[in-house]
């Protein structure tokens, strides 16, 4: 009995614990719905952020607790009568381990869902938070941005000498950037407290959405070094920068200011700089952080980025355009993309008299003759008050039918930011122009992926210079020169469409040849919102869409299942209020066929371009090699001639090569028209499915 | 030096076509060089003069394609290297010419010519278009053939008396062409072309030339171009009538045609290298009955003989009946005989008894 006593008791200190762990994630689900009504990734957000949000969802918590909790655990005998389980623990025993456990709490023991899970992604977390949040604010201010990055050892000295930490260890992170800076009342609030933050409660393009990240990465901080978050700010001319140092209370998710000092000499007239120390892994987490860099860099032509690592030069990629991308404008939401849980709630908080009102002011797209067709569709009420909505599930059910059956315009798109193919086309030149530069530098450390491929010439180049190439062909049309190599490069913008409701945008572009290998699978880019996907390529709906894509059309080989073979560079960007991703971790793409048809079809637009391009160097080489081979034997005939006959060599000479210009212009001239008749077929002729999308 | 009215005409020839090139790119115009096609669609047996001749179709060899251009080329490496030639009054070897025109192009690593067999065809591109000979263009091909009788001759200026030349002959040169070669005094009824040189030692060393009072010549199988040129000149300068004796098998009877009327490739010049009144003296098919050969000296044909000799039925030289028959009789029995194979009936058979019973009793083809 005794013993029997002892396991009872065991089990009841496990008991609460279990239970709690599921209350968290109960509260999950009714959350998740006005989230993604709200156009936000669902499950991130586990309470609402908002004070009032709070409260009434600890109400909610409370009212839930105990039924939930019965239905849970195994209380309950089974239907078989024979053999009765004992009761463990009674709702009285269990609610005395019941309690709130705060947002701060849940993620120090589930960093991973916030991409903390190592030291070394740690490290890239931590900086593209503090991006994302830079590049976000400066457009939004309307301010080019200038963005520097930093890393440092901390087992270097000050001068950056000794010994790099091999695998964990300390550092500290800077981002600083140029941009309209925080008001001082602010600065605590938002990086010291999760889910605070301007993005979330809005429609709108965006890197950033919960606001969750930046305070995510202090209290990574904060956990492993024990150190806080440090920021300064300044938001003008006339005013002083503010140097904070904050600590967040992981227990009541609120902010501890430690020091706050007005700093006289900052060198910024506006902008904000973030310093954290994290404990992280440098030595492998450097590829990631330099490719996102450099992947930045490429998205946000606009933006100038600074970037300073240990033992390394400083790198600058410089912005491509002094323009700023197109604001992306708010939206509300369209009909069509609300769900049933979604509908409900925003009902339940509308503050129209009626329906029909409801539906005129909570989403877009929803005039009053429209409004009157969904009602008619779904045969309620013009009169019925939303709150009744919210409440009637058949009836809210009946509302949603009727959406679905009702022609709605699509929603506008001018809530969208692509980056433009003028744009990407520069940005992948100067993006170009840094990789290039880079290569013997990365010799050392083998980092940056990408310069493998620029490696390779410069080191040639160490060697034995190569022989000055011959005269030089004027570059093709789309092609660019940089740094002595020559690339392809071909953009598009698709015009944005609708997925469930959402607007979406995707543009496609490809860098061909330069010291890309040619042996080697392509190199893919993936952007959402202009924000570089690193992780879990191939769980990539845009994987999906290049690998689906049929690359032997345009000239590059491809085995089967797999992304095209050649030297090549292409990247794949979608703009959307609402990027569908695969999992919190925003890492991948989710496969929704709308939007791997539209990747689809501006891969081929793209892939067009290159077939013709390469169709066309094809021909000129082979012009250009046989023009060589008769110089050469023009060179011959005329010595022999000049033998011969006596006359002047240089004369002979000369008679042949205009013939030879005048007869290879003829077959060149030729050749281009067969071929730009052979792509015009190809570009007239697209297959039956890219008729239908058109 | 001086040059002699012959080499005088080649080098103009050499310089016009040259001169045709100049005058091709001065006017903008893609040059070629024009050569008679020497294949067997552009040849024709002229029946009434007995000879296979050359007909009238022409190929433009141009520079500015893709597929000439080398050829063009090579085509003036060796027209300037042959000029030098003959200007110098030397001569030499086709093989030696093939290594005077190679080189590197420029600085890659293609060469003017790879192989000999890239030159050769060249040359013979040369004789037809410039319409000029080998020996004009002061080259010569590879030297065999062996020639004794009674007759004196002058080689290059030397006195040599074809009745003293021992065991080995007079060694027949590859150029016999009257600058080089002149015809002296003799006694000879006739020549007698013989395919092989062992066949030909026996000749010799029975002295049947002597006796017979005729020329005898081998050509070491095929024979060369000297050698051929030197029996129409006998035959054409000294009236002489041509007796051709060759193994019994289509082999030996092409030897017989080519000496007769002409080989295809070489069709430009049959008029100087064939003689249309040749006669065919063995071995002829029906001879292994009338010489009485056992079967255990013949060879048997292989599928290649058959397939040749049911090819030369077919050619219009060789459509007279009585040839014909002689095809028909060597495919129908499957074997074939070398002219050795007479020694079965003693070593000097063939010199003794049966060359002289075949000219006795005319026994032979035309």
């Amino acid at each position: 009995m005794a013993a029997i006593k002892k396991a009872a008791a065991k089990r009841k200190v496990k008991v609460p614990a279990k239970a709690e762990r599921q209350l968290s994630l109960i509260e999950v689900a009714p959350a998740s719905a006005p989230a993604r009504a709200a156009g936000v990734a669902p499950g991130k957000v586990t309470v609402k952020a908002t004070a009032k949000a709070l409260a009434k969802a600890k109400a909610a918590r409370v009212a839930a607790a105990e039924p939930e909790a019965e239905l849970e655990l195994p209380v309950e005998p089974p239907a078989a009568a024979e053999r009765t389980p004992r009761r463990r623990a009674t709702a009285e025993q269990m609610a005395k381990g019941q309690r709130e456990i705060s947002i701060s709490e849940f993620f120090t023991k589930n960093r991973h869902l916030l991409g903390f899970d190592n030291p070394s992604k740690a490290l890239l977390t931590t900086i593209k938070e503090a991006v994302d949040n830079s590049l976000d604010a400066c457009e939004e201010a309307g301010i080019l941005p200038e963005i520097t990055i930093e890393v440092r050892d901390l087992a270097l000295d000050v001068r950056g000498q000794g010994e790099l930490t091999k695998g964990e260890g300390r550092f500290v992170v800077i981002v600083e950037d140029n941009g309209p800076g925080i008001v001082k009342g602010q600065v605590p609030k938002i990086f010291g407290k999760l889910l605070y933050g301007s993005k979330f409660h809005r429609l709108k393009q965006a890197r950033g959405q919960q606001g969750i990240g930046i305070s995510a990465a202090a209290m990574y901080g904060q956990l492993t070094t024990g150190r806080p978050i440090r920021v300064t700010s300044r938001t003008g001319k006339g005013k002083p920068a503010h140097a904070f140092e904050i600590q967040i209370d992981t227990r009541k998710n609120d902010p501890t200011v430690v020091s706050d000092q007005e700093q006289k000499d900052w060198p910024q007239e506006h902008g904000t700089r973030v310093e954290l120390e994290i404990v992280a892994d440098w030595r492998t987490g450097q590829r990631f952080v330099n490719r996102y860099v450099e992947h930045t860099a490429l998205s946000n032509p606009h933006a100038t980025v600074h970037y300073l690592r240990p033992k390394q030069e400083r790198l600058t990629f410089p912005r491509a355009t002094d323009e700023l991308p197109r604001e992306a404008l708010e939206i509300k939401p369209h009909p069509h993309g609300v769900e049933l849980g979604a509908l409900m709630l925003m009902a339940a908080e509308s503050r129209s008299h009626d329906v029909k009102g409801f539906l005129q002011t909570a989403f877009s797209r929803v005039s009053a003759p429209v409004a009157g067709a969904i009602l008619k569709n779904s045969g309620i009420k013009e009169r019925l008050r939303p709150r009744e909505l919210g409440e009637d599930r058949a009836l809210a059910e009946k509302l949603h039918k009727g959406i679905l059956a009702t022609r709605i315009m699509a929603p506008s798109t001018n809530c969208l930011s692509p980056i433009g193919d003028e744009l990407m086309k520069r940005g992948l030149v100067s993006f170009l122009s840094v990789i290039e530069t880079e290569g013997p530098e990365a010799e050392d450390d083998g980092q940056l992926d990408l310069d493998s491929a620029a490696k390779k010439p410069v080191r040639r180049k160490g060697k034995a210079p190569e022989p000055a190439p011959p005269p030089e062909l004027p570059p093709e049309e789309g092609e660019e020169r940089i740094k002595g190599h020559k690339y392809f490069i071909a953009t598009v913008t698709r015009p944005p469409k609708v997925y469930r409701g959402n607007p979406f945008q995707v543009e496609v572009g490809l860098a061909f040849g330069g010291s890309w290998p040619a042996d080697k699978t392509i190199e893919l880019f993936r952007f959402a919102n202009r924000v570089p996907l690193l992780f879990q390529r191939g769980a990539c709906g845009m994987t999906e869409a290049i690998v689906k894509t049929d690359w032997r059309n345009y000239l590059l080989s491809q085995p089967k299942g797999s992304l095209p073979v050649g030297p090549m560079a292409l990247l794949v960007h979608i703009a959307s209020v609402w990027v569908p991703f695969t999992s919190e971790a925003k890492e991948a793409l989710a496969h929704y066929p709308e939007i791997i048809r539209e990747i689809q079809l501006a891969a081929q637009e793209c892939g067009r371009k290159l077939a013709t391009f390469i169709r066309k160097k094809k021909q000129a080489d082979y012009q250009a090699q046989r023009r060589s081979i008769f110089e050469l034997y023009i060179e011959e005939v005329a010595g022999s001639i000049h033998r011969i006959t006596g006359n002047s060599r240089d004369a002979i000479k000369r008679d042949f090569l205009r013939v030879a210009e005048q007869v290879t212009e003829a077959d060149l001239a030729a050749e281009d028209k067969k071929l730009d008749e052979a792509s015009e077929k190809l570009t007239r002729r697209p297959r039956r499915r890219d008729e239908e999308a058109e | 030096m001086r040059l002699d009215a012959v080499s005088k005409k080649t080098v103009g020839k050499i310089e016009r076509l040259a001169e045709s090139v100049i005058k091709s790119v001065k006017g903008r115009k893609n040059p070629f060089v024009e050569i008679p096609i020497r294949s067997l669609a552009n040849v024709h047996f002229d029946k009434k003069k007995g000879v296979v001749q050359l007909g009238s179709q022409t190929q433009k060899r141009y520079f500015f394609n893709v597929a000439m251009a080398k050829k063009f080329m090579q085509t003036f490496l060796v027209s300037d290297a042959c000029k030098e030639l003959v200007e110098s009054g030397k001569t030499t070897s086709i093989r030696d010419l093939y290594y005077i025109t190679k080189h590197t192009i420029g600085d890659t690593r293609q060469n003017t010519f790879e192989e000999q067999d890239e030159s050769d065809p060249i040359i013979e591109d040369l004789e037809v278009s410039l319409d000029a000979l080998r020996e004009e263009l002061h080259l010569f091909a590879s030297r065999k053939g062996s020639m004794v009788g009674p007759v004196t001759i002058r080689d290059s200026g030397d006195t040599i008396d074809l009745r003293r030349m021992g065991s080995g002959g007079w060694a027949v040169p590859s150029i016999v062409e009257e600058n080089v070669v002149q015809l002296g005094k003799h006694e000879a009824r006739y020549i007698l072309l013989i395919e092989k040189d062992a066949v030909w030692s026996r000749f010799n060393e029975d002295k049947f030339w002597k006796r017979e009072k005729c020329i005898i010549i081998q050509g070491g199988g095929q024979p060369p171009r000297g050698v051929r040129r030197m029996v129409q000149r006998l035959h054409a300068e000294l009236r002489l009538p041509v007796y051709v004796l060759v193994d019994n098998d289509p082999w030996g009877f092409y030897i017989y045609s080519v000496m007769k009327q002409g080989s295809i490739n070489l069709a430009y010049e049959s008029m100087r290298m064939a003689v249309p009144s040749a006669r065919f003296v063995g071995l002829s098919s029906f001879d292994k009955d009338k010489y009485e050969l056992p079967m255990n000296v013949a060879i048997k044909m292989d599928d290649g003989d058959v397939a040749r000799a049911r090819q030369m039925l077919a050619y219009p030289w060789f459509a007279d009946k009585r040839w014909q028959r002689e095809i028909q009789e060597m495919v129908r029995s499957g074997v074939k005989f070398e002219l050795e194979a007479l020694s079965r009936r003693g070593i000097s058979f063939i010199t003794e008894e049966y060359l002289p019973k075949k000219l006795r009793e005319k026994d032979w083809l035309e």
